[in-house]
């Protein structure tokens, strides 16, 4: 059904991937379908039991709750419920999440018949949390090497995993996650600058009092050529933004996954092959 | 033809492969440690090979015999011995059998001695081992709150060489192009005892002789003004940190929660030990090191000619307790587990051949 009188039929049926008709439906503005029904379960389940570990932990603080993951001696077996058990199974509840909406958003591609490009996106940013809390444990043997789930404790985690390898700016895969991160955001507000510049262009200059045009892709085209040489164009700036995000997020697993499992010393010590290279040894 | 393009390629293309083949990965597994309550990250990952080839380089050497503490005071049967005088002749010459083993192995007794005449002290090494012991006594006695019952012998540092193989000096290397390179406030260059990082390259001058303030951290989330001080100060204290951690081979969540450096509550004890570590090593190159540097020769200093000094490295060697924490006083209990004469004499005016007579300066000072 589509949402307005005059639009065209959208929503369509079919498209799914498992399930056939089963839950090929809506709510209201939202589609359902199976991986609904599974993103609905996973995430009701997993705020359940951080609440419940909420509720049998020191403090109500919403900053300072936390759920910590077992012990290094469990190593990769289960741990009881209220000594790390507990956040095995919100991560299992959290993937199952997060999986499940990649897949609802490549049902909704099927029904529209368009790219997968946004569940390919969203599907980095699965790569980088299954990283950290599943590959990089199973490396290192141990459950306890997740990070734990809470806002504030999660970031001391942060810290001290850094400081477990001396000094982590010169982890050479988080130098070029970092240089992706600002480069998106520069991308993007040179981006967003531009639109809103084009949509917004003041006054009209011949006209006093009257608003000017909204001006065409043209002048955004210019404008870059004017200024750098080059316009990458109204598409190109979205492939350009999409590499440069997903490559952000990406980077960010290869960083901490080479931390530990392939890497013990300080960073600083990685770079004793750019001291020993031959040219100056 | 642009050739610009291949030739940028290929070296990246190289840099690549460098960066995979001479880095010195690890596989896993890994030898894990837990330092702290599960999740806060405090973890140590060894790298089971490297971890393998230390145990087997800090192992203890075995006594040369065992000595007799009866008999006649190495006073009375030999001229000359002003520290080790209270052993017996038996005692005296185990240790000196064994420091020939932990000190000079291939050079032997000459390596100190003058073989026509033992007692002489004519050969500089002599003057330099005997404050040596002196140092170690006085290391076992006073500064147990860092060396605790395990305490220390000649071989914690010597490890069979004349001069420890981890000692540092400043070093004002690699020098300035010049001009606005000149300046570049003891940093930017390779800081071989911070890590090999970019941080201040002399760092240890500050903290290991100097005693400049370790502490940098404010206590206050905002800034109120009472804490001045600032970036340089800090990665001083950072470049410090590097060499202890590169010392003892541990990471900074040996010692600290890094949610919180300064708070003493949530740091692990080991970072107790260590406070006492750093005014041990600073203790020592201030009392003995500096004070023998007119006794060294030009080719036993640093590049700037200051005296070879002490650093966290010298006894660790990379592990957190030396020789895994092995004691060897069983057996040299009365030879450096207590004090001889702690009395010192004038080095500065030192000549070489001269027998130095303990007491010509003051009374070492100790400062537990």
């Amino acid at each position: 059904m589509a949402l307005l009188s005059f639009e065209r039929k959208y929503r369509v049926r079919g498209g799914t991937l498992i399930g056939g008709d089963l839950f090929d439906f809506w709510v209201g503005p939202f589609y359902v379908g199976f991986f609904g029904v599974t993103t609905a379960f996973f995430a009701a389940l997993g705020t359940a039991l951080i609440l419940y570990g909420a509720a049998i932990g020191p403090t109500w603080n919403i900053w300072q709750i936390s759920i910590a993951p077992p012990d290094l001696s469990y190593g990769l077996a289960l741990a009881p419920l209220k000594e790390g058990g507990l956040w095995q199974i919100i991560t299992v509840c959290a993937l199952g999440a997060f999986v499940s909406w990649a897949l609802r958003e490549v049902e909704i591609c099927r029904k529209l018949g368009i790219g997968y490009h946004v569940p390919f996106a969203f599907s980095f940013a699965i790569f980088a949390y299954a990283t950290l809390v599943v590959f990089r444990p199973l490396l290192l043997g141990a459950w306890g090497n997740g990070f734990p789930y809470g806002i504030f404790s999660h970031l001391d985690w942060v810290s001290n995993v850094g400081y477990q390898y001396l000094h982590f700016h010169y982890n050479p895969a988080h130098m070029i996650a970092v240089s992706f991160f600002f480069t998106t955001t520069l991308a993007l507000s040179l981006h967003g600058g531009l639109i809103l510049s084009a949509a917004n262009p003041g006054a009209a200059i011949d006209e006093p009092g009257k608003q000017a045009e909204v001006k065409t892709p043209e002048y955004e085209d210019t404008f870059f050529r004017d200024i750098i040489g080059y316009s990458i164009g109204t598409l190109g700036i979205h492939r350009l933004g999409l590499v440069l995000a997903l490559n952000a997020g990406f980077w960010s697993a290869v960083c901490i996954i080479i931390s530990g499992p392939f890497w013990n010393k300080g960073w600083p010590q990685w770079w004793s092959w750019w001291l020993e290279l031959p040219i100056w040894r | 033809m642009k050739l610009w393009l291949p030739f940028a390629a290929s070296a990246g293309a190289l840099l690549a492969v460098a960066s995979f083949v001479g880095a010195g990965w690890d596989a896993p597994p890994v030898a894990s440690e837990q330092l702290g309550f599960r999740g806060t990250g405090m973890f140590q990952h060894k790298d089971i090979e490297t971890e393998a080839a230390l145990k087997a380089a800090n192992v203890v050497p075995p006594a040369p015999w065992q000595a007799d503490p009866s008999g006649d005071k190495a006073s009375d049967l030999y001229q000359n011995v002003q520290v080790l005088g209270h052993l017996s002749g038996d005692q005296f010459n185990q240790l000196m059998a064994a420091m020939t083993e932990w000190v000079s192995p291939e050079a032997g007794c000459n390596y100190c001695h003058n073989p026509e005449n033992l007692a002489s002290d004519e050969v500089y090494q002599k003057v330099v081992a005997r404050r040596m012991i002196q140092m170690t006594q006085t290391i076992n006695v006073d500064w147990k709150s860092h060396v605790a019952e395990t305490g220390v012998t000649c071989y914690t540092c010597h490890r069979g060489k004349g001069v420890p193989a981890q000692v540092w000096s400043s070093s004002l290397e690699p020098k300035p192009a010049g001009n606005m390179t000149s300046n570049r406030n003891g940093q930017n260059v390779v800081a071989v005892n911070a890590g090999n990082s970019s941080l201040p390259q002399n760092a240890l001058m500050d903290y290991l002789l100097g005693d400049k303030p370790i502490r940098v951290h404010a206590n206050t989330a905002l800034p109120t003004g009472v804490n001045t001080v600032g970036t340089m100060e800090t990665e001083g204290t950072w470049s410090l940190m590097m060499h202890m951690s590169e010392s003892l081979g541990v990471n900074c969540t040996a010692c600290h929660n890094t949610r919180a450096f300064n708070d003493w509550d949530q740091s692990p004890p080991q970072r107790v030990t260590a406070w006492h570590g750093i005014k041990l090593a600073r203790h020592l190159n201030v009392t003995y090191m500096e004070g023998l540097t007119p006794v060294f020769p030009a080719n036993r200093k640093g590049p700037e000619g200051d005296v070879l000094k002490i650093g966290c490295a010298t006894c660790h060697n990379g592990v957190q307790k030396p020789l895994y924490g092995v004691s060897m006083l069983k057996d040299y209990v009365d030879a450096v587990a207590v004090k001889g004469s702690t009395d010192v004499p004038d080095f500065s005016t030192y000549v070489p051949g001269k027998t130095e007579v303990l007491g010509g300066a003051a009374t070492s000072v100790t400062q537990p």
